[in-house]
């Protein structure tokens, strides 16, 4: 019944296996001398600027907020997608009220000044 | 190979991923994580309709689409929610659900 | 790949809920655009024109059954009677908050289009024949509900009661859909036609039996948390004494008969088989609604959360007409209780918002003491209410109180008739205290209420409403025979 699976356990194995192996090697064998700057967070070889934990403005969370609805909203679309072509017209025809829609939601809050950044 | 994995085992997954959901939901203090448990819920569902709707005769398309109304409206739920997390955060400055008990009676 | 058909679709079978969506879709616009703050009274009107001419574009349908989008809408006589009704609530409750919103400082023009989109929410519940409807519906409803909770924005008890709404709301959302995917598993589809044609036809089996139970307990455990049955009722009186009192107001009948209308379609179109089971749960849950709700009441001297409990009270009452709707009476006692109930609780909450200024909860009992010497006519139209409420003749909601009890009498549950009578006796207690208050104690130098035009409106229409239906109820009585042929098997 799971056969089929088998090669997939036996691949996940394999990376826990290299993954472990990996680091213990590295422990084992590796020396160990720590200087300030090698033990400063890795910020693309740039010198750390400010700490890592900071309060977010809330006007991310709005934008984020934003992008969550319109960007799910829009999962209708997909469905559409695949079958548009069997659906013909009437199809279009539905999914262009559906787009309106939106449409309106979008309006709305540009209106409203919420993609407004200052 | 398609079928390799017998419907009841992902029915229990989803049943397992609904309870996980129902007691961090229940068991959360953090308003954000009362949330994500009640997001965990509603995905919980939409596993159970797609095992379900692979596991029929595939003109049932019904528990496909019937997911992808869960994941919309399950947006417009976590929207809504954030945006009241936030306003209840700028008053008490906590997220803490024990810790926003004005109303009594 | 064969080629997809689209079901025919029949717009004019949907007509006043097409009309309440797009009037509120372009309400919102209008009012971003053209209408300036400080005059957003006019959206308000323009939202109550909406909600009329809805009303009357449904004229045409009455006597019209019917469903398309392949079955998955349905209307008949009854889903437009409750239509009507959702939209008097909607109308009834703008009117009361067109001078409200101002007063508390909280105007905001997205107030009028979110109330139509919450009785957009309701007529679907009341139309739907399809359990993805009916999700649909009660998303629409709710989440609309969870803004309107917290439209009070600054005042902290509006965004707690919000927050605590929001969280159990969408908690019982997760338990809705969980029954749905059960039951869809158990039968192969979510028509409530086709739920119940399986059900009815086959020998279920030990599987598909269990599935379906549990998947109809799920989706009952949701429904009963949003029509605010016991002991799913916790929320209740602290969502309602946080929001805005039109919201309490328009939310107290609103979800209950919206989620009901759907329960009555869902447990005798896709479950009628199964009433063995469901019956005695119904049954319970009934019983013990009506007696946490009025006995709950007994104890609150606040007289928004005494509302807020007495709300519980009234969802059992209306549960009567709901699990007996498989004979004529149910849905008659179902839909004549909503509306009556719909009238007295308005009417009552308007009054508490003709005391409420700004800024002062005014709902202790104490600030109901002598109203009678200084709002005489404020004071009998409470009365009028409240003794509508305790189902005392000759109001309106002695008829609706008797009509249920009779309905369930009739319908074999005797026994929860008799739950039903004592509680209604308990229930006068708390009812005539305010009566009491008002009439028979001096005033404690409290400040006039605030009366204007909307508001009086709204209590003079709701008062009106009770005591006529209350003398002359032959009319309603009409209509709702007429409305509960097409349900009943």
């Amino acid at each position: 019944m799971l056969e089929p699976y088998v090669p997939v356990l036996i691949l996940f194995l394999i990376a826990v296996f290299i993954a472990v192996f990996v680091i213990t090697l590295s422990a084992l064998l590796g020396p160990r001398r720590s200087t300030p700057r090698k033990l400063a967070p890795y910020e693309s070889g740039m010198d750390p600027v400010g700490p890592a934990i900071r309060r977010i403005p809330v006007k991310f969370y709005v934008v984020a907020m934003l992008f969550i609805v319109f960007d799910i909203e829009v999962v209708f679309f997909y469905p559409f997608a695949l079958v548009f072509r069997q659906l013909g017209p009437a199809g279009l025809v539905i999914m262009g009220v559906f787009f309106v829609v939106l449409l309106v939601g979008f309006i709305y809050e540009w209106k409203k000044g919420a993609l407004r950044w200052e | 190979m398609l079928n390799a994995v017998p419907l009841p085992a992902v029915l229990t997954l989803a049943a397992a991923l609904f309870c996980i959901g129902l007691f961090g939901a229940l068991s959360r203090r953090n308003l954000i994580g009362v949330l994500m448990g009640v997001e965990l819920m509603l995905n919980a569902v939409n596993i159970n309709l797609v095992a379900f709707w692979r596991y029929f005769e595939a003109r049932y398309i019904t528990g496909q689409t019937f997911a992808i109304f869960i994941i919309a409206v399950a947006a417009a739920e976590a929207a809504v929610g954030l945006a009241m997390v936030i306003a209840v955060y700028r008053h008490y400055v906590t997220v803490q659900a024990d810790e926003i008990d004005r109303l009594r009676g | 790949m064969d080629a997809l058909t689209i079901p025919p679709v029949d717009l004019g079978l949907i007509a006043p809920l097409l009309v309440v969506v797009t009037w509120a879709t372009g309400l919102l616009l209008v009012d971003t655009f053209f209408i300036p703050v400080g005059r957003k009274k006019l959206t308000g009107y323009l939202a109550i024109a909406g909600l009329v001419v809805a009303g009357l574009v449904g004229l045409p349908l009455w006597g019209v059954s019917g469903s398309t989008f392949g079955g998955m809408v349905r209307l008949d006589p009854f889903a437009l009677t409750l239509t009507w009704v959702f939209l008097l609530i909607g109308i009834l409750s703008i009117t009361m908050s067109l001078d409200y919103l101002p007063r508390q400082d909280i105007e905001q023009g997205e107030y009028y289009p979110l109330i139509m989109f919450a009785v957009s929410g309701m007529i679907l519940l009341a139309q739907g024949a399809d359990l993805i409807v009916l999700f649909l519906g009660i998303e629409t409803l709710s989440i609309t509900l969870y803004i309107l909770t917290g439209f009070a924005y600054p005042r902290l008890t509006s965004e707690e009661a919000a927050m605590k709404y929001l969280v159990l709301g969408a908690f019982a959302a997760g338990f809705f859909v969980y029954g749905i995917a059960l039951i869809f598993g158990a039968t192969g589809s979510t028509r409530l036609s086709e739920i119940g044609a399986y059900a009815a036809d086959r020998d279920l089996g030990d599987t598909n039996l269990t599935l379906l139970l549990g998947g109809a307990a799920m989706v009952l455990i949701a429904f009963s948390f949003k029509a605010a049955l016991a002991p799913f009722h916790m929320w209740i009186p602290d969502v309602y004494q946080g929001s805005p009192t039109p919201v309490a107001a328009f939310m107290s009948v609103g979800t209950k008969g919206g989620a009901l209308a759907a329960l009555v379609r869902l447990l005798f179109e896709a479950l009628p088989t199964l009433n063995a089971y469901w019956l005695p749960v119904l049954a319970g849950l009934t019983a013990l609604t009506m007696v946490v709700g009025n006995l709950g009441a007994i104890a609150q001297m606040d007289v928004k959360r005494m509302l807020a409990y007495s709300s519980i009270g009234h969802a059992g009452y209306v549960m009567l007409g709901v699990m007996v709707a498989g004979e004529q009476r149910g849905p008659e006692a179902f839909i004549f209780y909503i509306l009556v109930y719909a009238l007295s609780n308005l009417g009552a909450f308007a009054v508490l918002i003709a005391l409420e200024h700004q800024g002062e909860e005014a709902w202790q009992l104490d600030d109901f003491a002598g109203l009678y010497q200084r709002q005489p006519l404020l004071a009998v139209a409470m009365a009028i209410f409240m003794f509508s409420l305790a189902g005392v003749p000759p109001t309106a909601g002695f008829m609706a109180k008797f009509y249920a009890l009779t309905a369930a009498w009739e319908g074999g549950l005797p026994w929860l008739a008799l739950v039903g009578v004592l509680t209604s006796a308990i229930a006068a207690f708390f009812y005539l205290r305010v009566i009491i208050r008002m009439f028979m104690t001096e005033p404690e130098g409290e400040p006039a209420p605030e009366l204007n035009r909307g508001l009086t409106i709204d209590i003079v229409v709701a008062a009106a409403g009770t005591i006529i239906i209350g003398l002359i109820p032959a009319p309603i009585f009409a209509l709702v025979e007429r409305s509960a042929v097409a349900l009943g098997g």
